[in-house]
Order: C-alpha cells, then sequence, then structure tokens
C-alpha cells in the first residue's frame, strides 16, 4: 500500500512535470507574431536606427534559438536544452544567460520566503490553538480576526502600506532593494546587518499576511484533536491546564498542520513575487516583473518554469516525508 | 425561514448587505459621474486630496476619485465573469466526476489533481505575457480557466457523500435515473455548497487578477483597481508618498474582501453544522 502511494504520486509528479514544460513549449509558439522579430524592431526604434540590418539580426537569433526548425524537433532539443540546464539567453540583455540570472536571484527569494513562512507558521499555529483552548483569555481573541482578514487580501497591498509608514514617514527601514547601495557583499557583519535590515519589511508583510492562514487551519485541528479521549484522560488524571494545551494538544495537532504547509505553498510563492515587486527586492519575483516590463519573453518562460518545477518537487518530497514522520496521515489519505 | 436564519447568522447578514452596497455603487458609479474627470490632464497634476477632489489628483492629472470610481465595476467584472464560467465548469465537472464515477472520474479527478500542484499565477504569467491586446473580458476568461479546480474538487466530495442517501438510492429505486436524478435529487441539495464555492471562486479570480495586473499583464487601456497599483508603483507614488494614489483602491480591495470573507464565513456556518456547535 504504501509502495502503490509512492508510484502513484510518482505519476503525478511526472504527469505535472511534463505539462508545464509542454505548455511552456507550446504557448509562445501559438500566439501570432514573432516574439524575437518585435522585440528587434523595438530595440531598432530606441535605439534610433543604429542596430544594422534586422533581418539578418533576426536570422542570426532564429538560428541560435533554434526556432527556423520543424516544430518536433524544436521541442526535443527544447527538453534536451532543459536537461542541461539551458534555459536561453536574455532577450533584454543579450549575452546573459536566464539559468544564471536565475540562479543568482534563487537564494533572496528562498531566504526571505522560507524565514518569513516559518515564522508565520509559528505564530499562527499557537494563536490558532490559543483560539480553539477554552482557558483561552477573551483579550487573545480579538487579534484573530484582524489577521485572518489579513491573509484574505493579496499580500503585497499590505507591503505598499508597510513601506509608505515604516520606510517613507518614519524611515525606519529602507524602502527597497536587498541591501545597502554601493556595498560589496562580504561574509562580514556589516552585510549581514545591511541584508537583515532591508529584507524586514518584506518579510514582516509575508508574516503578517500569512498568520490568519495558519491560524485558521490550527483551530481546526485543536478542535478535533480536543475530542479525543487521551485529553480527557489527561484532564481526568488532574494535570495542569497549560501542559494539556502544550504537550497533549498543541503538539498533535501541529504535524498534521505541516500537510497545510504543501497545500498554500502555491499561493505563498505567488504573494511572495508581489511583494518582492514592491519592495524592489533582488529575488524571482522582482526579476519577473523587469522580465515582463522589457518583455524578456525566454526570462519570462524560465523563470514560470521554475516555479512550477520547483513547487511540484517540494509538493511531491513533503508528500513522502509525511507519512513518514506522522503516521495517521496514510490512513487519512485513502 | 430564509430572513430568520439571517438574523441568526449575522456574518452573512453583513457580508450580503456589504456586497450589495458596493455592487450599487459600482452601478450607481460610472453613470452619476462625469468621466471626463478621469481623462488624461483634466486636472494639474499631483493634487493633494481637498473638497474640490475627493481623492486628489494623479501625475497625468487624472481625478483619483473618478478613477476609482471607474475602476471598480471593471474589476467586480472580472471577478464576477471568472467566478462563474469557473462555478458553471466545476459543478458539471464535480457532479459528473462524483456520480458517475469509473474512467471519467479517474480523467477528472487526475487533471483537477495535476492542476492543484500548479501554481495558477505561474500559468497566468505565461498566458498573459503572449496575449498582444489584454482586454477586461479577456483577462476573466484567462482566470476562468483555471477558476474550475476548487469547484470540482468540492462539488465531486459532496456529490460522493450525497449519491449515498437514502432519498437518492429511494428515488434510483423508483426509476428516476441519470440526469434527471442528479438534477432533481443531488442538485438542489448542494445549492449551499454551491454558494459557497461561488464566493471562494469570486475571491480567488479577484487575488489572481490584481495580483496580474500589479505585475504589469493587466488591461493596460482600461481602468482597473489593480491596474491603478501597477500604475502607481510604475510613476513612482509610493515613493513620493502619493498615498492618494494607492490609497483609495487598496482600500476598496481590503471592502471587497471583508464582504466576502464576512459572506463565506456567514455561508460556512450554515453548510458545517459542526462549526456552528463549535462557535
Amino acid at each position: 500500500m504504501t509502495l502503490e502511494y509512492v508510484v502513484r504520486r510518482f505519476a503525478l509528479l511526472v504527469v505535472v512535470l511534463l505539462l508545464a514544460v509542454t505548455v511552456n513549449f507550446i504557448i509562445p509558439r501559438l500566439t501570432p507574431g514573432d516574439p524575437i522579430e518585435q522585440k528587434l524592431s523595438q530595440l531598432v526604434a530606441t535605439s534610433g536606427g543604429q542596430v544594422g540590418d534586422i533581418t539578418a539580426m533576426v536570422q542570426a537569433y532564429r538560428a541560435r534559438f533554434g526556432l527556423d526548425q520543424p516544430l518536433l524537433r524544436q521541442y526535443v532539443n527544447y527538453w534536451v536544452a532543459l536537461m542541461h540546464l539551458d534555459l536561453g539567453f536574455s532577450l533584454d540583455n543579450f549575452p546573459e544567460r536566464v539559468a544564471d540570472a536565475i540562479a543568482a536571484a534563487l537564494p533572496w527569494t528562498v531566504g526571505l520566503l522560507g524565514l518569513s513562512t516559518l515564522i508565520a507558521f509559528g505564530i499562527g499555529s499557537i494563536l490558532g490553538g490559543l483560539l480553539a483552548w477554552p482557558g483561552t483569555p477573551r483579550g487573545a481573541r480579538v487579534a484573530i480576526p484582524v489577521f485572518m482578514l489579513l491573509s484574505a487580501v493579496p499580500y503585497f497591498l499590505l507591503g505598499i502600506v508597510l513601506v509608505f509608514l515604516l520606510a517613507i514617514k518614519l524611515k525606519l527601514f529602507p524602502a527597497g532593494g536587498g541591501y545597502p547601495f554601493g556595498v560589496i557583499l562580504r561574509f562580514d557583519l556589516a552585510s549581514i546587518t545591511g541584508i537583515i535590515h532591508h529584507a524586514a519589511l518584506p518579510a514582516l508583510s509575508i508574516i503578517l499576511a500569512g498568520i490568519g492562514a495558519w491560524a485558521l487551519a490550527m483551530r481546526g485541528m485543536i478542535i478535533s484533536v480536543l475530542g479525543e479521549d487521551y485529553i480527557t484522560l489527561a484532564e481526568a488524571k488532574g494535570l495542569p491546564e497549560r501542559r494539556i494545551f502544550v504537550w497533549y494538544g498543541l503538539r498533535n495537532a501541529l504535524l498534521p498542520q505541516v500537510t497545510t504547509l504543501a497545500l498554500t505553498l502555491g499561493h505563498v510563492v505567488s504573494g511572495a513575487i508581489l511583494v518582492e515587486v514592491i519592495f524592489s527586492y533582488p529575488g524571482i519575483g522582482f526579476k519577473l516583473y523587469q522580465a515582463i516590463l522589457a518583455k524578456d519573453y525566454f526570462m519570462i518562460q524560465g523563470i514560470v518554469l521554475l516555479l512550477i518545477v520547483s513547487i511540484a518537487l517540494t509538493m511531491f518530497l513533503l508528500d513522502l516525508v509525511y507519512p513518514l514522520i506522522d503516521p495517521r496521515i496514510v490512513y487519512r489519505r485513502r | 425561514m430564509a430572513l430568520a436564519s439571517l438574523g441568526r447568522n449575522p456574518a452573512l447578514a453583513v457580508g450580503l448587505a456589504l456586497l450589495g452596497l458596493i455592487i450599487v455603487v459600482a452601478i450607481a458609479g460610472p453613470v452619476l459621474l462625469n468621466q471626463g474627470h478621469a481623462r488624461v490632464g483634466a486636472f494639474p497634476p499631483g493634487l493633494r486630496p481637498s473638497g474640490g477632489h475627493l481623492f486628489g489628483t494623479d501625475t497625468q492629472g487624472r481625478d483619483i476619485f473618478a478613477v476609482v470610481t471607474l475602476a471598480t465595476p471593471e474589476t467586480l467584472k472580472v471577478g464576477l465573469i471568472a467566478g462563474s464560467v469557473g462555478l458553471s465548469i466545476g459543478t458539471l465537472l464535480g457532479l459528473v466526476s462524483g456520480y458517475f464515477g469509473g474512467a471519467i472520474d479517474t480523467v477528472i479527478r487526475t487533471a483537477a489533481d495535476v492542476m492543484t500542484t500548479i501554481p495558477g499565477i505561474a500559468v497566468l504569467v505565461l498566458v498573459a505575457t503572449f496575449i498582444q491586446k489584454m482586454t477586461v473580458e479577456l483577462m476573466a476568461l484567462i482566470i476562468a480557466s483555471l477558476a474550475w479546480i476548487y469547484p470540482t474538487r468540492a462539488i465531486r466530495a459532496q456529490t460522493l457523500s450525497l449519491r449515498e442517501r437514502a432519498y437518492v438510492q429511494i428515488a434510483k429505486l423508483n426509476g428516476v435515473g441519470g440526469l434527471e436524478l442528479v438534477v432533481r435529487e443531488i442538485l438542489p441539495n448542494l445549492l449551499p455548497y454551491l454558494a459557497a464555492s461561488f464566493v471562494a471562486a469570486v475571491s480567488n479570480a479577484l487575488i489572481a487578477t490584481i495580483g496580474l495586473e500589479a505585475l504589469g499583464l493587466g488591461p493596460q487601456n482600461s481602468f482597473t483597481l489593480g491596474m491603478m497599483i501597477y500604475w502607481g508603483q510604475f510613476y513612482g507614488a509610493i515613493l513620493r508618498g502619493m498615498w492618494w494614489w494607492w490609497g483609495p483602491p487598496i482600500a476598496l480591495i481590503l471592502i471587497i474582501f471583508v464582504s466576502l470573507l464576512l459572506t463565506s464565513a456567514g455561508l460556512d456556518q450554515v453548510v458545517n453544522t459542526r462549526i456552528r456547535r463549535a462557535a
């Protein structure tokens, strides 16, 4: 049964990857007009006609990107290139390779998103647990609807308000960027505090927006845990309230809560993309925004593919790991 | 009976009232307004809010109040079109999948599973990038193409459980079969779930459209709340401290989401008796 689950889950992953790559290949080729030709004539228009023979350049680009070959051949080539992690060249910044640009931006996104999601998860879970606990003071319950509203609206709106209040008005934090202007990043204290200082506001908007969703999910978990016999037994034994809450309630509700992480991953990532745009944070999301502004099609394709593949892989790994750390999950799934 | 249950369900009552108010304002606003005020150069640029210009003007001299009034119905339109198309397709797929089962169920379920794994924004960005001329309606349809996934799963799960109920079995024994059974016995009992799925679909569609617009993939020649934020960001309204430019669209988006959130919390109470007992 476990083997069957792994095989099924792996098959789903393969289908997702096949679909993602194929869609990424087909959609640009479905549209009328030639994006490369457009991009180049735009270049001619803005550079005052100094680019030279445009048709020769289009030919060169097409040969370079293999667009003059039959479709099936192009599709095979696309796969072969992907296997070599070759996502093509940036149209906007020609000699730069898309894969290199993504590799440079990725650590920023992973760092920001990973840390702030963990913090939001921690605070939200505790808050959600308290919400369902009968012994919680009324005052603590007031905060919940506010956080729930914050997690219902798109993240980045909160980011705009935070930039305005804390960066523009109060000048407590920088309004954008990932590190102090003109600083060469080294592994020293100045660089690290600079990075943290710049990451604080984007992280705060992801955390504030995330807490509500985690709290809501945790509330559901705790309510079902509180109905279990072992809680009744612990109460009958006369254990202190706090001990029952933390060690019998929270601890048992926390593991299934991790499942929610996989389900919301897509939502979290798309929210983070827009937060980066607001803060000009040098990660994947801001790169995508710049690529859209510059109509840098290969960059957009590369980033879209990266998002789909990395989320699919993460969900696959999480799904495989859960049954190991929490045996109850296997039975619940099927 | 419906009114009495609204009285016992303040979240639903307030949510629906707020939604109704927004829709009335969205319909009446553009009619009552002098639309010329939203044109480039109608007024001096960059005015702060005052009696004459309630929300000031942007850097192109548009009256922000006029722009916001014109943008709200367009944004709601995307949410409603995408939500209804998504819900219709989702209901159809969910009913077929849940009631008939078998091979068709496997296909629909796998499709929904695969699509849930793919982050919607990635696909939407890719599609929207290669659209030459984006319009509000096209935007709604593109978002609708992914809006069926959640309703399909929700309706399928409910149909699976309704299919086994005694009254459905009795109707079946009485010779009611296939489509008629689905339409007469199962569909009416799904209504609260359909309402809840619709609210969820609309609010997801709004999140998607506002996100795409903020990334610069929205309808460039239309006023929508998301495009207002995009242009504000594009012209540096945030760094220049022009809060009256991005503030009103954010406030409106917030009000729309509050009303949707209250409505969906209220519907949850109707649908889910376990929550009612816990509350």
